[in-house]
């Protein structure tokens, strides 16, 4: 599971990443391994797509999403 | 600067507050250069606050950590890393947005292990949702180690606080944040400790993470890093997550202690998402999107044209001033045709650039910019831009020189500098005198399908042509320019708050000082070049005009006499000479001697075409601007004398119109190119690629419909 996977409106949990240098962008924005993120909006084209994590709403290309690994939280 | 001014850096993630800060602390006193070797702006200013001593603040790019991911940010690591240099700041602020305390303070805790001094500015305190005014700000000093002066960056509150410490700061050098051994690898700060002993270890550490960019460093000392490297099998990245990740674990457990009793550092988002919903709605996004650039488009277009013709009419009344009141001459020729028409030239251009950054300052300040960028991103990558590439695109349908201005915003080097090269094939508002004359001309006024149009048709097809190849060039340069940064969005989309009007007033005058300032030089010393072109000639064959005239052609009235005189004076100066030794190149487009003086002289600006073609075909320059119908019909009757045709044919119109389309005819562009991408290379590239295509294009017109 990766965060292009998820629907709009879920939550889930970062468990890691696969793309080195992408993981160290998104550890300084607050996008830790353990942070609840939730996919709150996309872009008419499906991409870029929007989520909150950490307090901020940062926006990622489907491509970048799809190296965060994640876990759904069954809520 | 003397050496005892106080350095001090202003730095904090995007969106922090940092701008407004500040602007707070210099207000007008700003000072834009660029760090050197980038074209990153370097923003100073004297703290005007603080009379006991001489401060200077220096305001680098917002950045989320020490690790740049754009040459904007690498800037601040490459001004750090010297502790010797010039410009090594002697204390930090560190700008700290309370609403997303553990993200910003991460930056903070980095700026503290390099031996920085810092100070906090926490701003943002306004916006809590927490609105208790016992946040317990002095806990979390003490545990971060550091002051924090609380900021409102709308109203200025707090700053006099920060300015009264800063004005009676005594160095101190910062206890380190983190314990590398415990956290990071104990045995490589081991040996980075015997190997330098009296350096901090977080800074040696800095050096192997960036070797490449860390300037204060001798070369032997280079090598006993590079040793070091090879033997710890050091992995910078996965270090530097480790890092990143103790940072954090160590800021949870010092927020922990400060938020308690339920207190939290967060903000209501509701609203902001609310707007979100709508904002980048498939549909009501667009529409939304779409009228705000067609605001704008009619702003810059409409409304700067009131100033604009106010400016035009002011220079055009001192030029007219200067021509009588200074003794007749080559001086009074100077200063009344040279100086100040190239002046005016440049303070022409001025309502359009304050008005198209008015908007973007607003739409920053706001958080809408960051939308606009999720909203274009994906169809804008198909042609190697970026969502930000948007706005230049159509401020260049204006004016291309704001629309070049406002690339500056794009981080990526490659997709800015497309952005840039592509900007001019917009149709800007001074190619529509050019395209009104000349379709009036060759285009007959006749209605299609019986509802359009066919000189409007025309018109339409101008500006669509330009736009499409301007995305057609976008993807040829996209294959061309190879670039080293891979191209990534990650953004953060910032919670919607109202302008910060300080903010956009000084953004306003910044731009249009810096536009004055700079490209305004080179386009001054352009002006004064084609100026003397059209005034002088080889030999004396100018001064002959009145007595030739007078001969040749007896009872004219005073106006006919003065227009056939400028008419033969511009055909025998050098501009006259230039366009008939240019001729054989451009008779395969259709056009003649005359047509190339309108081309040389109108390289100032396009719109000047009109000027000069009226003055060569002696209808007196100052009936064109009043009547067109004349100088149409006197186009319409020109014959060719070689040929005995019309020089305007429907071939030869069409023909000028599109390398009026395409050309890069305008010196003021090539000025502000040269600015923004720190060198010759760029524009000349772009003169080149732009008047070949014109070329080649009218070529092709002209050959197939003649």
């Amino acid at each position: 599971m990766n965060i292009a996977d998820l629907k709009l409106g879920q939550k889930a949990v970062v468990t890691g990443f696969s793309d080195e240098e992408l993981s160290l962008r998104l550890l300084d924005m607050g996008c830790l391994p353990g942070e609840e993120v939730t996919l709150c909006c996309k872009a008419p084209l499906g991409d870029p797509i929007a989520i909150d994590v950490a307090g901020s709403r940062v926006s990622l290309r489907i491509r970048e999403a799809s190296t965060v690994m994640i876990e759904k939280i069954n809520n | 600067m003397p050496d005892n001014t106080l350095k001090v850096a202003l730095i904090g993630n995007p969106n922090a507050g940092k701008t407004s800060l500040f602007n707070h602390l210099t207000g007008l006193n700003q000072k834009v250069g660029n760090f050197p070797g980038v074209t990153v702006d370097k923003k100073t200013g004297l703290c005007t606050k603080i009379k006991s001593r001489k401060v200077q603040i220096i305001d680098f790019p917002g950045t989320y950590s020490i690790y740049p991911r754009s040459l904007d940010e690498q800037v601040f690591f490459t001004e750090v890393s010297n502790t010797e240099s010039e410009s090594y700041p002697d204390v930090a602020i560190v700008v700290i947005d309370a609403a997303h305390l553990k993200r910003n303070l991460l930056l903070f805790t980095q700026i503290k292990d390099i031996g920085l001094p810092i100070v906090i500015g926490m701003t943002m305190l306004d916006v809590l949702k927490d609105k208790q005014e016992n946040i317990d700000l002095d806990e979390l000093s003490k545990s971060l180690g550091a002051p924090i002066f609380p900021i409102n960056g709308r109203n200025g509150e707090g700053v006099n606080a920060l300015t009264d410490f800063i004005s009676t700061y005594e160095y101190a050098e910062p206890e380190p944040f983190l314990p590398m051994e415990e956290y990071i690898h104990d045995e490589l700060f081991h040996r980075l400790e015997a190997a330098f002993p009296d350096q901090r270890p977080y800074r040696i550490y800095q050096m192997m993470q960036q070797t490449d960019t860390y300037t204060g460093i001798g070369p032997e000392d280079r090598e006993i890093v590079e040793e070091i490297k090879q033997n710890s099998h050091f992995n910078g990245p996965k270090l530097q997550a480790k890092e990143t990740i103790a940072r954090y674990k160590l800021l949870d457990a010092i927020l922990k202690k400060v938020e308690k009793g339920g207190r939290k550092f967060t903000e209501d988002k509701s609203f902001s998402s609310t707007l979100d919903k709508f904002l980048v709605h498939p549909i009501f996004g667009y529409a939304f999107f779409v009228a705000i650039l067609f605001f704008m488009f009619q702003a810059i277009y409409s409304w700067a044209s009131i100033p604009m013709d106010y400016i035009d009419a002011m220079f055009g009344a001192l030029g007219e001033w200067a021509h009588h009141t200074i003794p007749a001459g080559p001086l009074n020729s100077l200063i009344s045709d040279g100086i100040i028409p190239g002046i005016g030239g440049i303070v022409i251009f001025v309502p359009q650039i304050a008005i198209l950054f008015a908007f973007i300052a607003m739409l920053e300040e706001t958080g809408y910019m960051a939308r606009v960028v999720f909203l274009t991103d994906r169809i804008m990558r198909v042609f190697g831009l970026n969502g930000k590439s948007i706005v230049p695109l159509i401020s260049g349908v204006a004016c291309a020189i704001p629309a070049i201005m406002a690339a500056r915003n794009i981080e990526n080097w490659k997709e800015r500098l497309i952005t840039i090269l592509i900007s001019p094939l917009m149709s800007c508002s001074a190619r529509l005198p050019v395209y009104a004359i000349l379709i009036a001309l060759v285009i007959p006024d006749r209605e299609i399908l019986g509802f359009m149009n066919l000189q409007g048709l025309v018109l339409m097809a101008l500006y669509m042509g330009g736009f499409i190849l301007a995305l057609i060039v976008a993807l040829i340069m996209n294959q061309l320019i190879k670039s080293p940064q891979r191209p990534f969005l990650i953004m953060e989309l910032p919670s919607f708050r109202m302008p910060r009007w300080k903010n956009v007033s000084l953004t306003i005058f910044e731009k249009s000082k810096t536009f004055i300032f700079s490209a305004g030089k080179i386009i001054f010393v352009i002006s004064i070049v084609l100026w003397a072109l059209a005034s002088y000639g080889p030999s004396n064959e100018m001064d002959q005009a009145e007595a030739l005239v007078s001969q040749n052609h007896p009872g004219l009235n005073q106006d006919q006499h003065e227009n056939m005189v400028a008419s033969y004076r511009l055909e025998h100066s050098y501009a006259g000479h230039l366009g008939k030794v240019i001729e054989p190149v451009i008779a395969p487009l259709g056009y003649d001697w005359k047509i190339g003086i309108a081309l040389i002289t109108s390289f100032a600006a396009r719109e000047v075409f009109v000027g000069s073609i009226s003055t060569i075909y002696s209808v007196g320059s100052n009936d064109s601007g009043d009547n067109p119908q004349s100088i149409k019909d006197r186009l319409a009757s020109e014959i060719n004398p070689k040929t005995g045709l019309p020089v305007f044919t429907l071939a030869s119109g069409l023909s000028l119109l599109i390398y009026y389309a395409i050309a890069m005819q305008c010196m003021s562009t090539l000025a502000i190119v040269k600015r923004e991408t720190n060198s010759w290379k760029w524009p000349m590239i772009q003169l080149c690629y732009l008047t070949g295509m014109a070329y080649v294009f009218s070529l092709i017109v002209y050959q197939v419909l003649s």
